[in-house]
């Protein structure tokens, strides 16, 4: 390991959900329609995490979006920006997107290469022309709306579609393992995202006016129940907890976490030990969605 | 009138290779000259649309269909970005879109059209429409896959899309964008060393596609669950194209099927399938599934302080009474019968209707709703004898659509209807309703009446009539 002045750092490993109905109850210019508010708890959630971090210096965002969607191997975007339209093929009436980012390529490659010597299957992502998905739009957007941060994309392997959560998780263990070696050693200052709801049962109808929140509530009270038994685990610091349940959960609560987001995050964490703060709860067309920051300090003084 | 008709149905891949990489693995060019030789039947055919179902669209707020007429963008695939871009521009049937969607919301089901620029049309969709449509010069539409649809409403989705095909006169091609077993290789491959995933994918692939050569294109869809399970990938909760694509065909399993292709893609299952509606020789059904004509929908989820009890008005009217009734029976058929799926199944054996000379007898119509043997308007009691509360208005409105069902199927119409003879199982309570509907439908018609009040019908119903009436000309 290098010296203490080069070394990189996690400055904050968070649980940074992506509905795109919390872009559009935002209203940004970037986003074509138009919305009358909703989704506040969430919204109000994320000012709250980027509030927390308003005074933490790092370098660069490291985002994992179950949306981009890669079934051979793990892959990153590999060009220095993108530019397009984003527009969400199952709410389309709610996101349509133009987006303008830029991506920490050395980074990329550095978490990519260490993946690939640890055996895992990688690719770079360089073709000029692919859509950035809207998962990962979303919570950069929320997480960062002035997209003055470059980003790390890392695309969701469905070894849970392949195999079992048993296999996603020990594969997506150990590229959460590199990823923290990859920025440990780049001597960056980094914000790692997992982009993922909680329990992920949706309503299958969408009111007249979708961000009507007399509709919105949980699809069920068995989903609310494992959204609470997981955020109880996010604020006693048992991480261990969670990756001993992942299966149970994921399949039970249908969760959103079958994208290996949560596995990998708490992994580039080094499973805390030390209590997740909470920023928010709340429910979008039936699913769980919590935002949960670890702060290092949290982690510093754990270790100390 | 013309009577709209499908006239192909095709199974076709989907990943990117057909289109970008055909040169760089024989099997991959085998499927590409498949593609071809479909596209050239497709022309042959005369087609005027082509309806494609989408594996790679997946929907959640019911099922969505592409109405913007010409979507044009560039298509990236999410694992196969290295082989490259496939710009396209589309030619898209906007108006039936449009009507497809409505149809869909009359069965019940939750529908929606997209026209947004920049939508990201599916992969699927892309391949198939520039491998089979490479000139656009035969409008399409495509619709999503919903990820929790079940059989249901995936067989519904089929039933209004002809419903527009035969309205509006279609020479229809219907499409699966598809994989057969959808395991790819988790790693990188070399072109050349492309294969099936494993022994067992490709033992049932070929199992597939041998009843599918046969024409036991239902019996595929009555395997679903089980090829789910056992070849495919859990990306979506069930194996779905198969049961659209048989209600397409009308649930048949005597069609002319022939496979054109069965290749590897990145070791997941790739074939080209063309189904003939002509008739072959198979044709046995082993088991069925229940017909659906209505999707009765998901319990209401938007309103949670509804209770179970207090369903909207539409579903109560759709409440099934399949446990509360006597056996149904497939109407006879001898001598001048007539007999329409569109009516309800008899209770016995009998006709839905018997002409005679110039006239019609009908047998007597009930409120039952076809397919779902619902009763709008609600049973009079429950299966255990129960007595519910039901609305006569509602059942007689039905009795007057089973009517006008039947006396269409026989070429003619309402207006054709001469003498009726009307039974109640509650005069003091239902003669009012009862004589409202039938001022505002039959009573414009004007045929002799006769009401009767009886103890009991064979079905929970209050209300049924015997007509007879004009039979249409036979020329
Ligand atoms: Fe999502």
């Amino acid at each position: 390991m290098g010296l203490p002045m080069s070394k990189g750092e996690i400055v904050a490993g968070c649980l940074a959900p992506h509905p795109p109905h919390l872009v559009y109850a935002e209203n940004p210019e970037q986003n074509e329609p138009t919305a009358e508010g909703g989704w506040e708890q969430l919204r109000w959630g994320y000012e709250r995490l980027r509030a927390s971090l308003a005074d933490v210096e790092y370098d660069a965002i490291v985002l994992l979006s179950p949306h981009w969607q890669t079934y051979i191997g793990t892959h990153f975007l590999g060009l220095p920006s993108f530019k397009s339209l984003s527009v969400d093929p199952v709410f389309p009436n709610l996101f349509r997107y133009h987006y303008d980012l830029n991506i920490d390529v050395e980074l990329s490659r550095q978490i990519h290469d260490r993946a690939h010597e640890a055996g895992l299957a990688v690719k770079m992502m360089e073709n000029p022309d692919f859509r950035v998905d809207y998962g990962t739009i979303t919570t950069g957007h929320m997480f960062n709306p002035a997209w003055d941060k470059p980003l790390v994309v890392v695309s969701s392997n469905r070894s849970r579609d392949y195999y079992s959560v048993e296999v996603m998780q020990e594969m997506m263990m150990e590229l959460g393992r590199v990823t923290r070696e990859a920025i440990l050693a780049s001597g960056k200052k980094v914000v790692v995202l997992a982009s993922n709801s909680l329990s992920h049962r949706h309503f299958t109808t969408e009111s007249a006016i979708p961000e009507d929140m007399s509709k919105e509530h949980i699809t069920s009270h068995a989903m609310h129940l494992w959204d609470m038994r997981m955020i109880e685990y996010f604020r006693s610091g048992q991480a261990q907890r969670i990756l001993d349940e992942m299966p149970e959960f994921t399949e039970q609560a249908i969760a959103e976490s079958d994208g290996g987001g949560l596995s990998w995050l708490l992994s580039t964490l080094d499973i805390p030990k030390y209590p997740g703060i909470l920023h928010g709860y709340g429910t979008i067309i039936g699913t769980g969605n919590a935002i949960v920051e670890w702060p290092e300090r949290l982690h510093t003084e754990a270790s100390e | 009138m013309s009577t709209g008709e499908l006239v192909g149905s095709y199974i076709v891949p989907v990943h990117p290779h057909t289109v970008l990489a055909a040169d760089q693995n024989e099997g991959w060019a085998r499927l590409r000259d498949a593609f071809g030789e479909a596209a050239q039947r497709i022309k042959d055919s005369e087609a005027d649309l082509l309806i494609i179902y989408s594996t790679t669209w997946p929907s959640i707020i019911g099922h969505q269909i592409i109405a913007d007429p010409n979507p044009e963008w560039v298509m990236v695939d999410h694992d196969f970005h290295d082989l490259g871009s496939i710009p396209y521009s589309f030619n898209i049937d906007e108006q039936f879109a449009h009507a497809w969607n409505k149809a869909n919301q009359k069965r019940g089901l939750k529908s929606r059209t997209v026209a947004y620029h920049g939508f990201p049309i599916d992969v699927g969709s892309v391949v198939a429409l520039k491998l089979l449509n490479p000139d656009n010069a035969i409008p399409a539409v495509i619709v999503s896959s919903n990820v929790y649809a079940n059989r249901a409403e995936t067989t519904v989705l089929s039933k209004a899309c002809m419903d527009v095909v035969r309205a509006t006169g279609r020479k229809a091609v219907a499409v699966t964008a598809m994989s057969l077993s959808n395991r790819m290789f988790t790693k990188h491959i070399d072109p050349k060393d492309d294969k099936i995933h494993s022994l067992k994918d490709d033992e049932w692939n070929r199992k597939i596609l041998e009843f599918l050569s046969e024409g036991r294109l239902e019996d595929v869809g009555q395997l679903s669950r089980t090829i789910h399970q056992q070849i495919r990938v859990n990306k979506v909760v069930a194996f779905k194209p198969m049961w659209w694509l048989s209600g397409m065909n009308q649930n048949r399993n005597n069609l002319t099927g022939e496979v054109l292709a069965y290749e590897a893609v990145h070791g997941a299952g790739a074939a080209v399938v063309h189904l003939d509606p002509a008739e072959s020789g198979a044709g046995d059904k082993e088991y069925d599934e229940d017909d659906v004509e209505y999707f009765a929908g998901e319990r209401n989820v938007l309103d949670a302080q509804e209770t179970v009890d207090d369903v909207s008005e539409e579903a109560s009217k759709l409440r099934s009474v399949e446990t509360n009734g006597p056996e149904l029976w497939e109407p006879t058929d001898k001598g001048e019968s007539v007999n329409s799926q569109a009516a309800p199944k008899p209770v016995g054996a009998y006709p839905h209707a018997r002409r005679v000379g110039d006239l019609l007898y009908l047998s007597g119509v009930g409120p039952r709703q076809p397919g779902t043997n619902a009763i709008p308007g609600g049973p009079i009691h429950d299966s255990d004898g129960v007595a519910l509360d039901y609305d006569i208005k509602a059942q007689t409105h039905a009795v007057v659509e089973n009517i006008t069902r039947i006396l269409e199927e026989a070429g003619g119409s309402i207006e054709d209807v001469l003498d009726v003879t009307s039974f109640l199982v509650d005069m003091d309570r239902d003669f009012k309703g009862y004589n409202e509907v039938w001022a505002e439908t039959l009573g414009h018609v004007g045929p002799t009446r006769t009401t009767l009040a009886i103890r009991a019908l064979p079905t929970p119903i209050a209300v049924e009539m015997k007509v007879i009436a004009k039979a249409p000309s036979l020329e």
